[in-house]
């Protein structure tokens, strides 16, 4: 982790397993199902089980965050029902923005409300960091899981530092 | 005490901490706390700056952001701003300030000569004047007339600044921090809703920083303001802005904030930004705006000291300052006999009280009476003399039937004058709200907005304290949904005047060389005013236009109704059938540097750079942008230009074998039960024979049967294809995926998953390819008859997966590896040393468009312009015939669409084969072909082919297949004609032998 302005850090993520599940109800349970999830996460939500994490992105859509284990699990069990599956972990980089003041960094760069009200812990979403399309997790109050493109890796790092160099000054969370 | 007109004990400055600055090179003596125009004041001196087109000297004439004279320059090199407001800035150490629009000197200024001619620069006088001939517009006049008018330079050193942006979201947004807005923000912040408000200046507290007489439960209006405040920073769901102006009002309570940081500041912290603009969505809004007093309209108005009379006692109380030492008031409403009362109070001799009115009356002119101040009714000011410094008025009676008689001069260094109060409606409007006029005020006051946004306090007609309190609260608790407020006593306050006048004062005799400034800032004076409707101007909208009046930065804030109200006396209708102009945002100007905000220099776009982007950039490449992508052009060597190192990369590609980074290529995972039906719909092509492990050229058309992208497509297994799309048209190609399946074709089981960055593409092409790769591949059997031309295979390279492509851009023996993007590199660095004994070469994109021209491959955006059909470009083959439907099967059956003289794709031989055509031009069927004539088609890709050692182009020409073997000429620039012949766009290995190899 490194310190971007008092009260905030940011680090790259390590390299992950990342799956599109994409599918009809059978499908996304199926891939609930194999991640030892009772259902699969409402819109915008996220749920954990024992095999990974399951991101809603979409009616139709699950990003998928498995364990090393429920990788090869996920293929059988989505087998019997249509559905699509592909590999994208090269595709995104992701970054971890933590600290009080990382949800007023974000609001540097997006439209959305970070309050704790509107966009609670456990919400994701598909959103746009100033010019590039991102993936927002908020994985704790003070705790962001960014994602991107891999080419937009280096512009997104580049605005969180910036805005985070004047975020310090005459701004209080409201 | 600096500063002669300084009062010793008065004002809200710190006069412990004395402050320098320069003004026009001179030191300037103030305190913290004061702005540039009062601590020039503090020194006696008015003169600020010249005016926009006459060049008059000109002071300020209010003590806020509505100050349309006193605009300066400040700051130096990249951090120079022009045109701020010498009543807004504060000072600083070391701060350098300069006046404008004068030359040499601000007190002598060669421009002002202007002034004698403006009986001669009427309203429209350019348009008029400057007319012909024409062709001097750009040249001469315009020139002219910009060097002469105008206000500050603007500055050429890059800014070294920095600039934010910040969204919020709040439940109540109030704008305007004084009664009004404290007690809304107040009330809503109780309530627990959310809150943010905002107030342009320095401090809270609006009027009341200037109002020494009214109490509020039992406290000076100071320290009622600092409780406020206080009470506010208490509550933790507040947020509190100060030197942040509200300036636009969007949709959706979408309010546009400017943020000050440091410009007050004489050493900013580090990383402080200069600016950060508040993206701020409200659910509700309370705009607390105010009333901006207005100016009276007579001859010589606009004399420095001649000020509002609310903005003198702003000096008096806020700085601590006296604007003269005898002043003249003239006014038609109450609120300036508080002002002379106060300044009587301080010293400063009040000459007299002219009140337009006939029997001005009440307690405040009673106390103006017993204090002996002479009021003198029914009594207008005909004049002001002066020039540098107003030195005297001259005063007339107003008789009963609104004629004026003669006047007699009364010596004063100060004239006030006070025309009522205009409530601040800019914001109300800029909401789309209505403004209905109300004949009691005679202003206009805001009506229905189709926002969530309400008006609090003066800014809609609520004057008295007591009143604006209340209705502060009740704004706040409305918007925030609360029932129960907080309450004040107010235990002494004026009682607000009902007077006010707009339009020009009554004068003697017809004032054809008078300049009663109605609009100080644009020069517009009631004549240009009454002007514009003699010659047929009577909207209020085209007075605007053809005076400027209003148009200036300060969006008509003083000059609007009495503009309005001129108009509406000399057509002789009410000022609601003449309507008023739209106000426009930004309320007060806007840097381009908040503008920006991060998206400067490097940051501006994102710069999206392919994987193997180091690598190129270590082997020296020059590159090209290709829409957000970097990409590697050409990879010149010692002593190469591009033509040289193009014509290399070219040969050993066609000779060995070149590798080239194509990861930028679009990339689609198309996968579900329904995927090949879901491609036979979108595609032209038919896909449900193509078998596992195939490739196809795919074509996609719109609607319209217009070719719209193209690109390879593989079938990985029966239910699963990798699409490729264009580099810049990987998004959009996606997008109208998408919108088909989820609008027209929501039954089909397939799914589409954007891979174009999952996959890096190593693109190896040329007769030795094959040799290079096939030790790599962990014994995949890549031979020409295990793996022809457009098959695919999935494996492994080095152990990294691969999905490897049997394709040719070039027209050689080709492969592209698809591997993970993070291993790209690795798998590049194996095939580049293996490669390395061969001779393998780098290419860029240069050599690739090349290759592909020397074998006619169309490029779509280059080819085609979004009106070529596949059959234009020599694609008709690629059409199915049986499929049922495909997006653009019905337009491409139209007439139209397969007219036999519709431009069609050919490729183009110049006689000269050392002459390399222009892309872009225009063929011609004679070489001396009539000016105007039509074009038979025009060249759209040319280059020097290596392997042909012969310039070649690729051209659309009219019914150009049926023409080749025929010549047409191309005219250049220079205005000659070169011969060209239409030949077949394939120009090297038509039989596809290297290809195939």
């Amino acid at each position: 982790m490194v310190e971007i302005t008092e009260g905030c850090a940011l680090a790259g993520l390590p390299p992950m397993v990342r799956l599109v599940v994409q599918g009809r109800v059978a499908a996304l349970d199926a891939a609930a199902a194999s991640l030892g999830l009772e259902a699969p996460p409402p819109m915008l939500r996220v749920a954990s089980g024992i095999g990974g994490s399951a991101l809603r992105l979409g009616p139709f859509e699950l990003l998928i965050l498995p364990t090393w284990e429920a990788r090869a699990g996920l293929d059988a069990a989505l087998a019997p029902v249509p559905h699509s599956l592909v590999e994208v972990s090269d595709r995104n980089v992701g970054f971890l923005l933590e600290g009080a003041r990382a949800a007023d960094i974000l609001a540097g760069l997006c439209p959305l409300d970070f309050a704790l009200s509107s966009f609670p812990v456990g919400m994701v979403t598909r959103t746009l960091l100033d010019k590039a399309d991102a993936m927002v997790w908020r994985t704790d109050a003070h705790s962001f899981h960014v994602e991107v493109w891999r080419s937009f890796g280096p512009y997104v790092e580049a605005q969180l530092r910036e805005v985070a160099k004047g975020i310090s000054f005459s701004l209080l969370t409201v | 005490m600096s500063g002669a007109f300084r009062l010793a004990g008065r004002g809200c400055i710190d006069t412990t901490r004395p402050v320098v600055f320069r003004f026009d090179g001179r030191m300037v003596r103030g305190y913290a706390g004061d702005t540039v125009a009062s601590a020039l004041l503090a020194e006696g001196r008015h003169l600020m700056g010249r005016s926009f087109k006459y060049h008059r000297p000109r002071g300020p004439v209010s003590a806020g952001s509505d100050e349309p004279n006193a605009l300066i320059g400040v700051g130096e090199g990249g951090r120079y701003t022009p045109n701020l407001r010498a009543t807004q800035v504060e000072i600083h150490d070391g701060m350098v300030a300069v006046s404008q629009n004068r030359a040499p000197s601000l007190r002598f200024d060669i421009g002002a000569l202007n002034t004698l001619a403006a009986p001669l620069l009427p309203a429209g006088f350019y348009y008029k004047t400057f007319m012909w001939p024409r062709r001097f517009w750009d040249k001469v006049y315009e020139p002219l007339i910009r060097r002469a008018a105008g206000l500050g330079r603007a500055p050429t050193a890059p800014d070294p600044d920095h600039y934010a942006l910040h969204y919020a979201h709040c439940d109540v947004l109030v704008v305007g921090g004084g009664p009004a807005g404290l007690a809304a923000a107040l009330a809503a912040g109780q309530v627990g809703a959310r809150v943010i408000l905002c107030d342009e200046n320095a401090e809270f507290g609006g009027s009341l920083l200037a109002d020494t007489y009214s109490l509020i439960d039992g406290l000076a209006c100071g320290e009622w303001v600092a409780r406020i405040v206080a009470e506010l920073e208490r509550l933790p769901n507040v947020q509190l802005l100060t030197r942040c102006s509200a300036f636009h009002y969007g949709p959706h309570n979408m309010v546009a904030l400017n943020q000050r940081l440091s410009d007050h500041l004489a050493t900013p912290p580090a990383d402080m930004p200069r600016e950060r603009i508040w993206q701020v969505r409200a659910c509700e809004v309370v705009l607390a705006a105010g009333a901006l007093e207005r100016a009276l309209v007579f001859e010589g108005n606009d004399r420095p000291g001649i000020m509002l009379a609310s903005a003198a006692r702003a000096y008096l109380h806020r700085y601590g300052v006296a604007c003269g030492r005898k002043a003249v008031v003239v006014t038609a409403d109450d609120a300036a006999y508080r002002v002379a009362l106060d300044l009587a109070e301080a010293g400063v001799k009040i000459a007299a009280i002219a009140d337009l009115r006939p029997t001005p009356g009440g307690p405040l002119v009673e106390a103006a009476r017993a204090r002996g101040i002479e009021v003198l009714p029914a009594t207008t000011i005909q004049r002001a003399h002066g020039h540098l410094r107003v030195t005297g008025a001259e005063l007339a009676p107003v008789g009963a039937d609104g004629t004026v008689g003669k006047g007699w001069r009364v010596s004063c260094d100060l004239v006030l004058m006070s025309g009522g109060f205009t409530p601040s409606l800019h914001l109300h409007s800029q909401a789309r709200g209505a403004l209905r006029f109300d004949d009691a005020l005679g202003v206009y006051l805001p009506g229905e907005s189709i926002e969530r946004v309400r008006s609090a306090g003066s800014c809609r007609g609520v004057f008295a304290l007591d009143d604006v309190l209340r209705d502060g609260v009740a704004a706040g608790l409305a918007a925030a949904g609360g029932e129960i407020g907080p309450a004040w006593t107010v235990m002494r306050q004026d009682a607000p005047g009902t007077g006010g006048f707009a339009g020009a004062l009554p004068r003697r005799g017809p004032g054809h060389l008078a300049l009663a400034f109605v609009d100080f800032q644009n020069d517009v004076t009631a004549k240009d005013v009454k002007l514009a409707v003699r010659e047929g101007f009577r909207s209020i909208e085209h007075v605007k236009r053809y005076t400027t009046t209003g148009m200036a930065t300060d969006q008509g804030k003083g000059s609007n109704v009495n503009a309005l109200a001129i108009v509406s006396n000399v057509l002789g209708r009410r000022p609601e059938e003449i309507g008023l102009t739209t106000y426009r945002p930004p309320y007060t100007p806007v840097t381009f540097g908040a503008f920006a905000g991060h998206a400067r220099g490097d940051q501006f776009d994102p710069l999206r750079l392919p994987p193997m982007d180091a690598w190129a950039r270590a082997q020296g490449a020059v590159f090209e942008d290709v829409g957000p992508w970097r990409r590697a052009r050409y990879f010149p060597r010692a002593g190469e230009d591009m033509a040289v190192a193009v014509a290399r990369e070219c040969r050993a590609v066609r000779a060995v074998a070149g590798i080239f980074d194509a990861s930028t290529l679009g990339k689609i995972e198309v996968a579900g039960p329904d995927a090949a039906e879901f491609m036979n719909r979108f595609y032209v092509n038919a896909w449900t024979k193509l078998g596992v492990g195939k490739c196809r050229y795919g074509l996609v058309c719109r609607d319209s049967g217009f070719v719209y992208d193209d690109g390879v497509v593989g079938r990985i297994a029966a239910d699963r294809f990798h699409v490729t799309t264009t580099t810049g048209g990987a998004a959009g190609v996606l997008n109208m995926m998408e919108d088909y399946l989820q609008t027209e074709w929501p039954d089909l089981d397939v799914w589409l998953t954007s891979i174009t960055e999952q996959w890096a593409v190593i693109a190896l092409q040329g007769p030795r390819a094959r040799d290079i790769l096939a030790p790599l591949v962990d014994g995949l059997d890549i031979s020409a008859g295990a793996m022809p031309h457009m098959t695919l295979r999935e494996g492994t390279i080095g152990g990294v997966p691969m999905r490897l492509f049997r394709v040719s851009f070039t027209g050689e023996l080709g492969y592209e590896i698809n591997v993970p993007s993070s291993q790209a590199q690795a798998v590049w660095d194996r095939v580049w040393e293996a490669g390395a004994a061969f001779g393998v070469t780098p290419y860029g994109t240069e050599a690739m468009h090349v290759l592909r021209a020397e074998k006619g491959y169309l490029i779509v955006g280059q080819e085609t312009d979004g009106t070529m059909t596949p059959g234009d470009v020599g694609c008709s083959w690629a059409v199915s015939k049986v499929k049922p439907d495909f997006i653009g099967k019905r337009a491409l059956a139209l007439p139209a669409l397969n007219a036999p003289d519709r431009l069609q794709m050919v490729g183009v031989l110049t006689e000269d084969p050392r002459l390399v055509l222009e892309e872009g031009m225009q063929l011609v069927p004679a070489a001396d072909s009539p000016v105007p004539t039509s074009a038979e088609g025009h060249v759209t890709s040319s280059y020097f082919s290596p392997a042909l050692d012969r310039s070649i182009a690729i051209a659309m020409v009219k019914g150009g297949r049926a023409r080749m073997g025929t010549s047409l000429y191309a005219p250049s620039l220079d205005g000659s004609a070169v011969k060209v012949m239409l030949v077949d766009p394939v120009f090297y290995d038509p039989e596809g032998a290297r290809l195939n190899g």
